[in-house]
């Protein structure tokens, strides 16, 4: 198997993970977005973790970076449906557009 | 050997395939509760390309922390703002802003695509071995010990955040 595969199937992923971010106006749909691009960054580091293991057997440096991704995406997705909720409490819409009140 | 190397290429491919394919439904698609349905393929996928890299350890935190616990999260989140179950038009931006959204995922991943092919040309993987959790969890113990803690401060501090957030008062 060539590196480059799992790098530009994660390449894919991160694209379309972007052009959902712009494209969604739904907040939960640009959250979910995001996973998508989290996922993409994983699917990298752990190949790239695996490649660098076959020379150097103790190396699983890229495994554990992908967890702390893992833990690092949970909590963002947890502050993240919160805020949601909260503006959805608010506004009654959770449309990102409805959000301007910062706009003079 | 051979054998095996061209297994795991197919299973590469069709899982590959089908992870694309679900990542632009949930970009894409109508309705919410499917969008994070489709969420639920990609991340499966994901953690099948783990598995076929030889990391068990994370394919397996994979399916609990994602598919377990965020992809329940998000439909409690649809749940708890009321989408509507059916189709739901007004779910995008308008049809402009996708346009100029499309074309700068298309440019960024003709950039991406170009220098990846440019770098890693035909770099191949060895002979990829099972990384066995017994490193990691020594890597992770030892090395990278400080991340780890301050990675815990992180998820305290994001559950007192989510609920101090979330609650009625």
């Amino acid at each position: 198997m060539f590196l480059n595969q799992f790098l530009l199937l994660a390449a894919i992923l991160f694209c379309i993970g972007v052009y959902g971010v712009l494209a969604r106006k739904n907040g939960v749909l640009v959250l979910m977005s995001i996973e998508l691009i989290l996922n993409a960054v994983n699917i990298n580091l752990v190949a790239f973790g695996a490649y660098w293991n076959v020379t150097d057997m103790a190396n699983v440096s890229g495994q554990v970076f992908a967890l702390f991704v893992i833990a690092v995406a949970a909590a963002e997705v947890g502050v993240g449906l919160a805020l949601v909720l909260l503006i959805y409490r608010n506004r009654q819409s959770i449309d990102i557009d409805d959000v301007d009140m910062l706009k003079g | 050997m051979l054998a095996l190397l061209v297994a795991q290429n197919i299973a590469f491919y069709i899982i590959a395939a089908l992870m694309v394919v679900g990542a632009i439904r949930v970009v894409t698609c109508k309705n919410l509760m499917h969008a994070a349905l489709w969420l639920v393929l990609v991340l499966a996928g994901a953690a099948a390309q783990y598995i076929l890299l030889a990391s068990e350890f994370v394919a397996i935190t994979q399916v609990l922390v994602y598919l377990g616990a965020i992809i329940v999260l998000f439909l409690f989140g649809i749940m708890l703002t009321r989408a509507r179950t059916g189709a739901d038009e007004d779910l995008d931006n308008s049809s402009t802003a996708k346009m100029i959204a499309a074309g700068i995922g298309v440019l960024l991943l003709g950039l991406l695509g170009y220098s990846l092919v440019d770098g890693f040309r035909d770099t191949e993987f060895g002979n990829l071995m099972v990384q066995r959790t017994a490193q990691v969890s020594d890597s992770i113990f030892s090395t990278y010990l400080l991340p780890f803690e301050v990675l815990s401060v992180l998820l305290l501090a994001a559950l007192i955040g989510a609920i101090v957030i979330a609650r009625r008062d």
